[in-house]
Parts: structure tokens; sequence; C-alpha cells
């Protein structure tokens, strides 16, 4: 009797699996872990959907895009989301990615008018330290203290690219210089964000490259107001991260419509507190209560796509060059 | 002894050597055939070399040179708890690798145990970060393994030569030169060759505690070839460098030492005459109280870490220890099914080919594995549905090495030994594998069991690629935690995963020799 | 008949020739200096040894290619002549079968094989609990479940005091006498060959001579054997 129940469920699974049309969304790890925003976006959209939203996380940005490399026209994916600017030159090259049918009113520091990628979240990158102690203002400031800062390496991770050419939009030809002045400065590279991260909270280092709204986690999940992050007046570096639809999608339409929910109320007030990053919608309820208290930088940069691709490699040679001495 | 017949078939375990020869050259050649044309190698690529055989060098050297008095210390020595000290000593071999460096930051950091005391006595603080630091976390991890490789070789000395030593009333000079350096210029080039190779694909450890760029080893060019770059050809060829660099440490380590390795039953004190002085006993002592000292305080942080969280971990933690549980155990089973043959066929006298592929295991770079076996698979499958089998013979393939150095010496002996009196039975084959060589290599599998499952559950290796929306690993877990800030709860998950490699390992060692006939 | 035609063995830089022959049921003692290659005469009959040249014949059946196993040979080894890791009962009981059950009649062979060396109350136990006799009485149990026409000893009993070595030797002969099978017994010590050989093959020089009554053989050595008598 058990086993025919089993069975009716089994057959019954499949016909509705037939039935349901699924969306496949290539992601960064962090965004589908039972901490990130995976868990509530994939209930939210599927509560109006009538779909299946099938979400595979994918180590972060970089390997994302590598991923798409490598499945090429054949992907399975109908949705790629968690690239930031530095790599939207490199994923229109690949020419798998189609323009999306999204309108929506940004509340992004600068201008966004791309037809392939749709912004679902941005931040600032900062140097994050303990709120009792003295932040440095700039780059320059920071060489002439005596703070060891710990940072990613661009190579291996977001962050470390976004620092790269942080440097690089405010000191243009003198980032060689500036690097040679952090070079005593930078305590350690990591892999990635999170060992950083980690040896900065186990007191290794006095500041790690993170974002603005990293307090914010301490502060909200943690009511912990001890972090804070230092305001450089020369600005701050932007993070968008983006979603695109693939050429190849067989669910074009329901592509569309993920992208607009991503950028929708419901999906915009999640993210500020499971992915800890700024809404690229500001949700009508408005930021979560804590925000208010993050620096809100009085210059945002942010190089252009194809900028950004060009400096790339100089901005990484630069850092290596300085820091290798 | 030329024997012409022997009474197991290399067969199968030359086939399970060409299938893992295969299995890593078919990734490797499916990540090259998809390369596009890149730049090739250039200048940072040889620099990257050139810091990973210096690192990896020095890490050899010092794990070996610092291994000798502690091996002899501990075979000459007897003191209560001493067996369970020998078991512990193996804890950070099996340990995560950030799992590892964050312990060893508690103490050795800028604001651990060291230098807040340095401090406190007004000293100036010493740092960790640089070629040294990552020498240090090297030896850290593979000081254990290397003393437990020469560890045995004091032990394989026979005690009638000790006995023989004190009759003639040997200096311990005179005692060194005639009995302890022979078995040491035997046992050291495997010990030098096997910290070296694992060394070699270092990446976070170095990259970490090198305290920048300069400290880029090859594992790392090849991760910024990969999604840097996206030259998939400069990847490839990295990797076949790597894979070159350790078949040579290998094959010379293999030239020189034919044989040794590292068993069970490493319990034993040898007896013996000399080092009844105040002196050596001293110098003993004090490499033991160090040597666990250094070993054993990162573990301590790791435990006082993870302790407070233990308990409050989410329940998804656990699931996840369950996944990596049974990960563990297909990952041992295939080991066994690999290792056994493999192991047979080497004691047989087909030794140089199958231990070769033997040491690739060490060798490949697990992203390029993975995106490899990620390009085989997908046009046949969902790479995602692979994820258990995938993983657990990918971290079989990586135990592999190890598995054989604990298996081959002794299969080589019950071979040798009863090889004969086998086939006057017309044992050959398999009522010799079951009847004699299983049984009566219960604790060698026992080991090499338990080091492949404590491996295979703190591995992190290709699970990136694989890992579907349910199918998550604990350390897969552990870094997801630290990545959403959680960093208690990640130490508390590290310690669960700590907790679960020793133990697997320790339940199949102990499993092994339980009632273990000699 | 075991028989040797123009045969040659090699081993690194040495060679033993033998052009031989040996009759059924006979008890024969290979005797002759040390490193004469007494060993690998037996060795070579037992099927671990390849012939340089020549064939060896055994019931009328050429065994020169045969694996050790298709010989009809049993063989005792200097030592390792038991899986220590087994009971005596299972010891003996692989000179039947390799399973490690056995059917009614086997357990009642491999019983009576244990009884006839006098171990009836000690098949539960394993080697390391039996004495050095006790050892030697198991491996010639378990000669006897095999069946074998051909019993080959090299020097099996040679760590036995010399009371416990005469008693096992008078056992192999009267366990070859009841079976009717052939030995071949490698010997250092002229008194074995004289106590259970009738007949003795001399290796020396490199040559395996022809068989001769022991005592013969013993009264009158030829020079090669005199030197090593003394």
């Amino acid at each position: 009797m058990k086993h025919l129940f089993f069975a009716a469920g089994v057959l019954s699974a499949t016909v509705a699996a037939a039935e349901t049309p699924e969306l496949t969304v290539y992601t960064y790890d962090s965004f589908v872990s039972d901490w990130g925003p995976g868990p509530q976006i994939k209930e939210a959209f599927e509560a109006n959907c009538g779909c299946t939203l099938n979400l595979v996380g994918v180590e972060d940005g970089a390997a994302l895009l590598a991923r798409l490399k490598l499945e090429g026209e054949n992907s399975d994916a109908d949705v790629v989301l968690g690239l930031d600017t530095n790599l939207i030159v490199a994923a229109k090259d690949t020419g798998l990615l189609a323009e999306h049918a999204v309108m929506a009113e940004y509340d992004l520091p600068v201008e966004w008018n791309d037809s392939t990628f749709v912004p679902y979240d941005w931040g600032y990158f900062a140097f994050v330290l303990n709120a009792d102690a003295d932040a440095p203002d700039s780059f320059e400031a920071l060489a002439a203290s005596d703070m060891k800062i710990v940072i990613q390496d661009p190579r291996s991770s977001t962050p470390g690219l976004g620092l790269l050419l942080w440097i690089k939009s405010v000191y243009g030809d003198r980032a060689p210089e500036i690097w040679e002045g952090l070079a005593d400065n930078v305590l350690t590279v990591t892999k990635g964000w999170s060992e950083a991260y980690g040896l900065f909270l186990e007191g290794e280092a006095d500041m790690v490259l993170s974002y603005t709204t990293s307090p914010a986690y301490h502060l909200i999940a943690e009511e912990d107001a001890s972090k804070k992050a230092a305001a450089f007046d020369e600005g701050h570096y932007m993070q968008v991260e983006v979603a695109a639809k693939l050429a190849g999608s067989d669910q074009s339409d329901l592509a569309d419509q993920f992208l607009t929910f991503m950028v929708s109320d419901a999906a915009q007030a999640i993210l500020p507190t499971t992915n800890w990053m700024y809404p690229a919608v500001l949700p009508e309820a408005g930021l979560p209560e804590g925000f208010e208290t993050l620096i809100t930088p009085e210059k945002s940069l942010l190089l252009s796509a194809e900028d950004a691709a060009a400096t790339r490699d100089e901005a990484l040679a630069e850092w290596l060059g300085a820091l290798s001495q | 002894m030329a024997g012409r017949a022997q009474p197991v078939k290399p067969t199968l375990g030359v086939s399970a050597a060409a299938l893992v020869a295969a299995l890593i050259l078919a990734a490797l050649a499916a990540v090259a055939l998809r390369a596009e044309p890149g730049r090739g190698l250039g200048p940072s690529d040889w620099a990257a070399l050139k810091f990973t055989l210096t690192q990896a060098c020095l890490s050899a050297l010092i794990s070996v040179a610092l291994a000798i008095p502690l091996a002899r210390a501990l075979a000459r020595r007897r003191f209560y708890g001493r067996s369970a000290l020998i078991a512990l000593l193996g804890a950070p071999f099996i340990l995560p690798v950030i799992v590892a460096i964050l312990g060893l930051l508690q103490v050795f950091g800028r604001s651990g145990w060291i230098n807040t005391a340095l401090e406190a006595l007004g000293l100036p603080a010493v740092s960790i970060y640089g070629l040294h630091g990552v020498v240090l976390a090297h030896v850290f991890f593979n000081l254990p393994l290397a003393t437990r490789l020469i560890l045995q070789g004091w032990q394989a000395i026979p005690a009638e030569r000790f006995r023989l030593a004190a009759q003639l009333n040997l200096s311990s000079t005179a005692m060194f030169r005639l009995i302890e350096w022979p078995m040491l210029a035997r046992a050291m080039p495997s010990a030098l060759a096997t910290v070296f190779a694992i060394c070699l694909t270092s990446f976070a450890v170095a990259l970490s505690l090198g305290g920048g760029p300069k400290a880029t080893t090859i594992e790392l060019a090849i991760y910024q070839a990969f999604r840097f770059d996206f030259d998939l050809g400069r990847a490839a060829m990295l990797s076949a460098l790597q894979i070159a660099l350790t078949a040579t440490a290998g094959l010379m380590a293999l030239r020189l030492a034919r044989g040794e390795g590292f068993g069970a039953g490493l319990d034993r004190p040898v007896q013996r005459w000399d080092g009844d002085t105040v002196a050596a006993r001293g110098l003993d002592t004090l490499c033991i109280v160090l040597s666990a000292l250094f070993l054993l305080l990162p573990l301590g942080a790791i435990i006082g870490a993870g302790l407070a969280n233990l308990l409050s971990l989410p329940e998804v933690i656990f699931r996840a220890a369950l996944t990596s549980i049974l990960v563990a155990i297909v990952s041992t089973v295939i080991l066994l099914l690999l290792a056994l043959p493999m192991a047979m066929a080497i004691a047989t006298g087909r030794g140089t080919l199958v231990e070769l592929s033997g040491i690739l295991g060490l060798a490949a770079s697990p992203l390029v594995i993975g995106t490899g076996l990620f390009i085989i698979l997908r046009p046949v499958t969902n790479p995602a549905d692979w994820a258990l089998p995938v993983t657990a013979l990918v971290n079989a393939i990586s135990a592999l090495p190890f598995a054989l150095r604990i298996l081959v010496p002794n299969t080589r002996d019950e071979v040798a030994r009863y090889g004969r009196l086998a086939l006057s039975l017309d044992m050959a084959g398999a009522p010799f594998v079951w009847r004699v060589l299983l049984p009566r290599l219960r604790p060698q599998i026992g080991f090499a069991a338990g080091l492949a499952a404590a491996l295979s559950m703190g591995d992190l290796g290709v699970i990136a690629f694989f890992a579907g929306p349910d199918f998550a690993t604990l350390p897969l877990q552990t870094y997801r935690l630290m990545g959403a800030y959680k960093m208690d709860a990640a130490a508390g998950a590290a310690l669960l995963l700590l907790i679960l490699s020793f133990g697997a390992f320790w339940a199949l060692d102990r499993g092994g020799r339980w009632h273990a006939e000699v | 008949m075991l028989k040797f035609e123009n045969c040659l063995i090699q081993n690194g830089g040495f060679t033993l020739s033998a052009d031989l022959s040996i009759e059924f049921s006979q008890s024969v003692a290979v005797i002759g200096p040390s490193g004469a290659g007494k060993s690998t005469l037996i060795e070579t009959i037992a099927g671990f040894r390849d012939l340089a040249q020549g064939r060896i014949n055994w019931a009328g059946q050429d065994i020169t290619h045969s694996a050790p196993a298709q010989r009809s040979i049993a063989m005792l080894f200097q030592d390792g002549n038991l899986f220590p890791h087994l009971t005596a009962t299972q010891n003996v009981s692989l000179g039947l079968t390799h399973s490690k059950r056995l059917t009614t009649d086997q357990t009642q062979t491999v019983e009576a094989a244990l009884a006839r060396v006098g171990l009836s109350q000690l098949g539960a136990r394993k080697p390391a609990e039996l004495s050095g006799g006790q050892q030697s009485r198991v491996a010639l149990a378990r000669v006897l479940v095999q069946r074998r026409d051909l019993l080959l000893l090299d020097e099996p009993f040679a760590a036995l005091g010399p009371a416990l070595k005469a008693e096992m030797l008078d056992l192999v002969a009267e366990l070859v006498v009841e079976t009717g099978t052939t030995l071949m017994m490698v010997s250092h010590d002229p008194e074995d060959a004289r106590r259970i050989t009738g007949q003795a093959i001399l290796v020396a020089d490199g040559v395996a001579h022809a068989p001769a009554p022991t005592n013969v053989l013993l009264d009158n050595p030829p020079e090669a054997l005199r030197a090593y008598l003394g």
C-alpha cells in the first residue's frame, strides 16, 4: 500500500513537472546559500509565476562568467544573475546574452540605461574597521599611516579587482605610486572576501576591504555597533550587480518576468538584509532600520564597462609590480 | 628471487591505475581542447613556478628536518598518552585549509597568543606573514606526516641491532652512523618528496600567509588563467607543469627508497639502551613538548572558537554533515577499490607505472580536474546529478598516493612471505586475496580508509563545480557561513568538521587494528 | 616416476644441471654442501623456478611449464608453512578447499588429519598458540588432506630440537608409507637422511647426481661430500 502511494506520488510529480515551466538561473554561490537571498527570492517568485525557479550557485561572479563561456550556446541557464560592471564587456562579448524588456526607475548614484543588463543591487567598496579606531580619509592618508589592511587578490576575487579600479579611477597614472605607498600597509592578500573578513574579525588587521554596508550586518543581525566603514573624501568605487537573459533561453518571457521581479518591491526588500547591499530600486518601505547609520560617500566612482575592461590588465600589472617588490 | 608465478595477477591493479591516469589526463585534455588561442606562459607564470618550488623545497626540508628528532624521541621514549599523542598529531593533516589558517593565526597571528605574550613581556612582535609564514603553515600540515614516515623507518630497525650496538658499547655518534643514518637515507627521500608534492599545489595557504602577490603559486596562476583571463590553454599548460613536477619528485623518491611507507602499529616504542643520559632525555622531552605545542595549540584554538557555537548550529549544517559523511563513505570505498589492486600490482613487481599514476592524484589541480570533468560530463548529462560520485571519486584519487604508501610495503611483505605457500595450495587469485591478504592487511586498510575518509570529509575540491541546490557538503556550508558574515557559526561548523574528520579517521584506524591478527 | 631430462637451472651466475630419475614411493634425501643448490632443485620441482633447458616429467606427465598447484606436489618450506591469522583447522582445510564453509565430509577429513598427527584437541588454536612441534604437525596434517603423490620437504623442521625433529621425521616416514607418497627431502644432517630415506641425491659442484642408496653414499662419501661431512 505504501509503495503504491509512493508510486502515485512520483507519477503526479512527473505530470506536474511537465506542466510547470522551469526557469534556471545561474548565480554566485553566496546568493543561493541558506543565509543568502536565494531561498526567499525563490519563494516570492514562485508564489506568482506558476513555475519552478531553479537557482544554481557557481562560486562567484568571475566563475559564473567562466561557466557561461564553458557551456556556450547549450547552456541550461535562462538567466545569469550576479555579474558586476567589471565583467559586463566580457559577458557581452560572448554573444550569449539577449536584450531585456525591463522598465524600472533605478535609484542608483549613476545613470543606468543598458539594454542587456538589469542592475538589482549595488554597494560601495570601503575599508571596514572598528568603530573606536581613527579612520583614514584617503588612500594617501592610509599609506602615510601604519594601519594594517587585508585585501583580496584581484585575480581571484571581485572586491580585489574593485580596489584596483577604485585607485585607478581616483589617481589615474599615479596608481603605481599609491600602491607602492600602500605596500607596507598590506598585511596580506587573500583568495576571497571570506578569508579577508575572517582575518579582520580575528583582529589580524586594522581594516579590511569590504563594503560600506558591512557594518549594517553587524548592527542589524548581531546588534553590534562596533564596526564602521572609513569614508574616503576622494570617493568610493561602486559595485553594481547585474542580471541578464540568455539568448538561448527557451523561457524568454519567463526570464523577463524574473528580471522584472528582481527590480520589484518584493525582491528589492529582500536584498538589503540578505545580500547586505543597497537595493537598485528603493522599496516603498525604504531601507531597513540601521542603514541610515552607514556612511554615504560624497563621490560615487564607477568606470564605464568599456573603460573597466580596458583598464583591468594594466591595473593588475601595476598592482603586481608594486606589491611584488 | 625470481619467482615465475605470483599469487595475485596485476591485471586489476594495472587497470585501476590506467583508469586513474585516464581520468586525470582526460580531464586535462578536455580543458586543453576547449581552449582558444591564449597568450601562453608569461614571465609572471615563471615567477609563480619559482616561488612554488622555493616554498615547496623549504617546507619539505624543514618538515623533514624537524621530523627526525621528533620521530627519534617518539621511537625511544615511553610515556603516558604516547599513542594518543601520535594519533592526535595526525589531525592537522586532515584539517580543511581555511580552518587551519584561522587556527594558526590564533596562535601566531598579529594579535595571536604568541604576540600577546611577547607584548606583555615588552618584546617586539613577530609577523607570520611572508615566505616564513607559508613555510610555517606547511610544516604545521606536514610535520606529522613526515614524522609518521620516519617513525616507521625507526621502528623497522630490528631490535637485535640496538642490542648489538649496546653490547659493543657504541657511542651515540657511532650508532647514528651505523644504524640510524642508513635507515634515514632510505626513509628521508620518500618523506621529502611527499611533502614537496603536497606543497606544490598549495594556494590558499601560500596566498593568505604569503603577505602579497609575490607569494603567487602555480595553483593561483591556474586560477587566474581560468577566471581572470579565461585562458583555458594556459590553465591546462600550468596544470601539466604541476603534474610533471610532482611526477618527477615522486619518481625520484621511488628510485631512492623502494618500499618505504608509513604503516600502522606505531604505538610500540623501540627498546634501546642508549639515550639514557640527562642531555638526551632532556632533548627528547623538549622535542616532544615543543612539537606537541606547535601542533596542538592551533587545534585548541579551533576547538575553543567553535565550542560555544557547536550546539546552536542551524539544522542545515547537520544535514550537510550527513552529506559529507555519505561522500566520505563512498569516497573511501572507491579508494579501497582502486588502492588495493594497485598495491597488489606494485607488490608483485608492476611498480613504476602504477605508482606513477597513483601520484597523479597529488598533482592534479582540483580546478582543472573539476572543469575537465564538467566539460566531459555536460554533453551527456546534468553534472549536478553527478555531484556525489564525482566528488567522492576525485577525493578518492587525491587520497590514493597516501593509501599506496600505507598499503604497498605490507602487501609486498605478505606476498613475499606467503606467496609460495598460497601457490602450492592452489590459492592464487581471489582465495589468496580474501583469505590471506585482506585479513592480514586489516590494520593498513583501516589506516588508509581512515585517512581517505578524513581527507574526503574536509575537502572543498571540485564540489564548487557540481554542487546542486540539494547537495551541499559541510566544508561548503562552512565556507558559505563565512561568506554570509557568520564567522562564529562558521567556527562551530569547522569544529564539527574537525570532529567528524578525526572521528572517521580514528574509528577506521582503530577498527582496522581491533582484534587484528598478527 | 619423477624424471629430470637434461635439466639446467640458472639463478644469476649459479647453474645446476640434473639428469636423473626417482621411482614412485621412494624416500629420497637431497644432500650436499651449503649453497650447492639443494633448495633450488626442490623449488624447481615444485614449480617456483623456471628451467633454462630440459624437461621435468612426473607420473608420465610433462610438468615443465605447469603452475605449482597443477603438479600434484605438496611442499613444506623452511618457514611460513602456516597462515598465522588462521586456526589450525582452517590452515588444514586450505589443503582441501578455499571456501570458508566446509561440507560435512570435508570437516571429517580435516578432523581425521588433525587426529592422525595427534592434534585433535587443538584445532581451534592459531599458530602463535601452538608450539613449534605442533605447528609442524598442523602443516603435515594439511599435507595429508592435500593427497598429493609427491611431498617435498625443504628442511621444515630445522628450527626444532633434535628429539622433536626426529619425532617429526618419524611421523613423516609413517605418513608417506601409509599413503604411498614419494618423498624428497633436503637435509644438511646425514642422520636425518639415514633415519627416513632409502636413497639420496648428492648435489655438489653444479650437478645433481643420480640417487644412490643413502647408507652407501654416506658411508663412502665422494670427494665433494667428504669435505662437507668432515
